[in-house]
C-alpha cells in the first residue's frame, strides 16, 4: 500500500521555520567558530531572526485579513491553521524575543554567560509558541507546548553558577512535565469522546451531538489544569513565584510574556472556538478560575518584599483578568483578552527590564530595598517603572486601563455581574502593592552609600527596549488605542 | 475471550493516578520524575485503547510523539537534576529550598 504523504505548504509555516533555522545556525555558528565573538553579534542576530519571522508573519497577515488571497485557511493536512489569531500571536511573540533579547544582552555580559545558548533557546522556545498558537490539533498544540517548555526549562536554569537558578530550573521542569502529562491525558479523553484530536473535526463532532459524555467532562478539567499551570492561574499557581524568582530576570520576563501568551493562545483556541459549543459545561470551570486567580494574585502580592515574587504574583491576577474574557464567551471577550495580552506583554517586559537592572551584578538586589530612593538616583529608570507599575495597576491614559476595561465590559455584557465586581474591586487592592513600590522610589535614599560602589547602569540595548515597553505602554493606552483594539478584534476571527 | 476495551481505559486510569500521587507524596527527585513518565505512558496506553475501539489508526501514531517528547524531556530533566545534586549529596526534594516565601 502507498503511504501518501500531506502537502506541505511551507509559507504557512514560514515564521516558525525561520526561528528554528535562525537557531540552527546561531548554534553552529557558535559552536563552529574558532574565535569568540563578542556578545552583541548573537543579540543582533537573535534580533535579525525574529524581525524576520515578523515580517513573514506580517505578510501572512496581509494575506488574510484580505479574503480573495485565500483569507484564513488550514494547512498541512489540517494540522496547521493559518488566521488573524495565530498570526497575531506570532507578531506578539516575535515582538517580545525582541525585547527580551535586547534586555538579556547587556545581562549576558554581566553575569558572564555563554551568549549564543541563550537566544538558541529563546528562538526555539518561541517557535514552540507560535505552533501552540498556529496549530489546529491537539497533538500539534502538545508538541508546540513541549518545544515551549523544554527550551524554557534549561533558560530557567541557565546562570547555572547561582543556586536559586537551579533550583528554580528544578521545580519548573517537575511541575512543567506533571501538566504536561495532565495536558495529554485531556487530549487522549478529548480523543475517545470525539473520535478525532483535530479541532475542526472535534467542533463538527460537537456540533452535532447535544449531550455531553462524562469523558468529554473529564477532557474539559484536564485540559483546563495542563494549560492552568502554564499560564499561572491560581490554584495551578504553586511554581510561579518561586520560578519567576530563581530564573535569570530577562528569562522571567521572556517567560511571564512568551508562555503565558501561548498559554492562552491554545486555552482560547481550543475552549473558544472548538469547545464553544459546549461553553456552560466549562464557563464555571473558567469563572472559578478567574475569581481565585484575581483575588489570590492581588492578596498574595500584598505580603510580598521581593519584588520579582510580587511581580509575580502580579502575573497571577493578571492571568485572571485575561480569563474573564474567556469567561464570557464572547468575540467581544476574546478580543478583550487579547488586547489585555498585547497590553501585557509590554509592561511585564518592561518591569522586568527594571528588575534586570536595578538587581546589578549576581541578580542579587531584587528585594524592595534595592528601590529605596532610585527617583533621586536614576530618575528616567524611576519614571519608566512608575509608569509601568500605574500600567499594571490600571491607570487611564495607558493600555493597561483600556485592557482592564475591555475585559470587564465584556463580563458585563456577557451577564457575569458577580466576576466583574469582584475584578474591580481586586483592582483597588491591586493598586495598593503598585503603589507601594513607586513610593519607595521615590523616598529619601537609604541605599545611597553603597549605590556609589555599584551604581546603576543603564546599557543601550536594555535602554532601548525600556523605551519601546513604556511608549508602547503609553500610545497603546492613548493615541493608537482605537488601531490596536482593532488589531485585537481582526485577530478574533478564528477559523473553526 | 477479548478483553474489553474498558479493562484497558481503568487500568490506563489507574497508572496516571498512581503516577500523579507518586509526584505529589515522593520526596526523591528521580522517583518523582519516574512518576511523570508512568503517567505519560498511562496516557499512550489510552490513546491505543481509543484507536482500538475506534477503528481509527490515528490514535497509536500519537504515541510516536509522545515518546519522543518523554525522551526529549528526559534529556533536559535528567540534565537539571545533575546539575543540582553535582553539588550535594542526596537526591530529596526537600532540601531544595531557598526559594519560598
Amino acid at each position: 500500500m502507498p503511504l501518501e504523504l500531506p502537502r506541505v505548504e511551507w509559507a504557512t509555516i514560514l515564521p516558525e521555520t525561520i526561528l528554528v533555522v535562525g537557531a540552527m545556525l546561531i548554534l553552529l555558528g557558535g559552536a563552529l567558530l574558532r574565535r569568540r565573538l563578542p556578545a552583541w553579534v548573537w543579540t543582533v542576530a537573535s534580533i535579525i531572526i525574529a524581525a524576520g519571522a515578523m515580517v513573514s508573519a506580517w505578510d501572512l497577515w496581509r494575506r488574510v485579513s484580505h479574503n480573495h488571497q485565500g483569507g484564513a485557511h488550514t494547512a498541512i493536512a489540517n494540522a496547521v491553521v493559518v488566521d488573524g489569531f495565530s498570526v497575531y500571536f506570532a507578531l506578539l511573540t516575535c515582538g517580545a524575543v525582541i525585547l527580551a533579547a535586547l534586555m538579556a544582552d547587556s545581562y549576558l555580559r554581566r553575569e558572564r554567560l555563554n551568549a549564543p545558548e541563550f537566544h538558541v533557546l529563546m528562538l526555539l522556545s518561541a517557535s514552540g509558541a507560535l505552533l501552540m498558537a498556529a496549530a489546529n490539533d491537539l497533538i500539534v498544540i502538545f508538541l508546540g507546548l513541549e518545544v515551549l517548555s523544554i527550551a524554557l526549562y534549561v533558560l530557567a536554569g541557565f546562570a547555572q553558577r547561582r543556586a536559586v537558578s537551579r533550583e528554580a530550573a528544578m521545580k519548573y521542569f517537575v511541575l512543567g512535565a506533571f501538566s504536561s502529562a495532565i495536558f495529554l491525558y485531556g487530549v487522549a479523553l478529548a480523543y475517545g469522546a470525539t473520535g478525532s484530536t483535530n479541532l475542526g473535526e472535534i467542533a463538527a463532532f460537537l456540533r452535532a451531538s447535544v449531550s455531553t459524555h462524562a469523558v468529554l467532562l473529564g477532557a474539559f478539567a484536564f485540559l483546563i489544569v495542563g494549560l492552568g499551570f502554564k499560564i499561572a492561574a491560581v490554584p495551578f499557581h504553586m511554581w510561579t513565584p518561586d520560578v519567576y524568582q530563581g530564573s535569570p530576570t530577562p528569562v522571567t520576563g521572556f517567560m511571564a510574556a512568551v508562555a503565558k501568551a501561548a498559554g492562552f493562545a491554545a486555552l482560547l483556541r481550543i475552549f473558544f472556538s472548538t469547545f464553544g459549543t459546549h461553553r456552560l459545561d466549562w464557563q464555571p470551570l473558567i469563572w472559578a478560575l478567574a475569581v481565585l486567580s484575581i483575588l489570590v494574585g492581588s492578596v498574595l502580592a500584598v505580603v510580598q518584599t521581593d519584588v520579582k515574587r510580587m511581580l509575580a504574583y502580579s502575573s497571577i491576577s493578571h492571568a485572571g483578568y485575561i480569563l474573564i474574557g474567556l469567561q464570557a464567551a464572547t468575540v467581544r471577550g476574546l478580543a478583550g483578552s487579547l488586547f489585555y495580552l498585547l497590553a501585557y506583554t509590554f509592561m511585564v517586559l518592561g518591569s522586568f527590564g527594571i528588575v534586570t537592572l536595578v538587581a546589578r551584578d549576581g541578580d542579587a538586589r531584587t528585594g524592595l530595598d534595592a528601590y529605596r530612593g532610585l527617583g533621586q538616583r536614576r530618575p528616567g529608570l524611576a519614571l519608566v517603572f512608575t509608569v509601568l507599575l500605574l500600567a499594571q495597576a490600571g491607570v487611564p491614559l495607558t493600555s493597561g486601563f483600556l485592557a482592564k476595561f475591555y475585559v470587564i465590559s465584556a463580563a458585563v455584557e456577557a451577564h457575569s455581574y458577580a466576576l466583574a465586581i469582584i475584578a474591580m474591586l481586586a483592582a483597588v487592592i491591586a493598586a495598593f502593592f503598585y503603589l507601594r513600590v513607586i513610593v519607595v522610589m521615590y523616598m529619601a535614599g537609604d541605599e545611597a552609600d553603597t549605590a556609589d560602589a555599584d551604581p546603576i547602569r543603564v546599557p543601550f540595548g536594555a535602554g532601548l527596549s525600556l523605551a519601546v515597553s513604556v511608549v508602547a505602554t503609553v500610545i497603546i493606552g492613548t493615541i493608537l488605542a482605537g488601531p490596536a483594539f482593532d488589531f485585537a478584534r481582526h485577530a478574533s476571527i478564528l477559523r473553526l | 475471550m477479548s478483553v474489553p476495551g474498558a479493562w484497558y481505559l481503568t487500568l490506563a486510569a489507574l497508572l496516571f493516578t498512581i503516577g500523579a500521587v507518586g509526584l505529589l507524596v515522593r520526596r526523591n527527585v528521580l522517583v518523582m520524575f519516574m512518576c511523570v513518565e508512568l503517567m505519560l505512558n498511562a496516557v499512550n496506553l489510552t490513546f491505543v485503547t481509543y484507536a482500538r475501539m475506534l477503528n481509527d489508526i490515528g490514535g497509536q501514531a500519537v504515541v510516536f510523539f509522545t515518546l519522543v517528547v518523554a525522551a526529549a524531556e528526559v534529556v533536559v530533566g535528567l540534565g537539571i537534576i545533575v546539575s543540582i545534586y553535582r553539588r550535594r549529596p542526596g537526591a530529596t526534594a526537600d532540601d531544595i529550598t531557598l526559594l519560598k516565601g
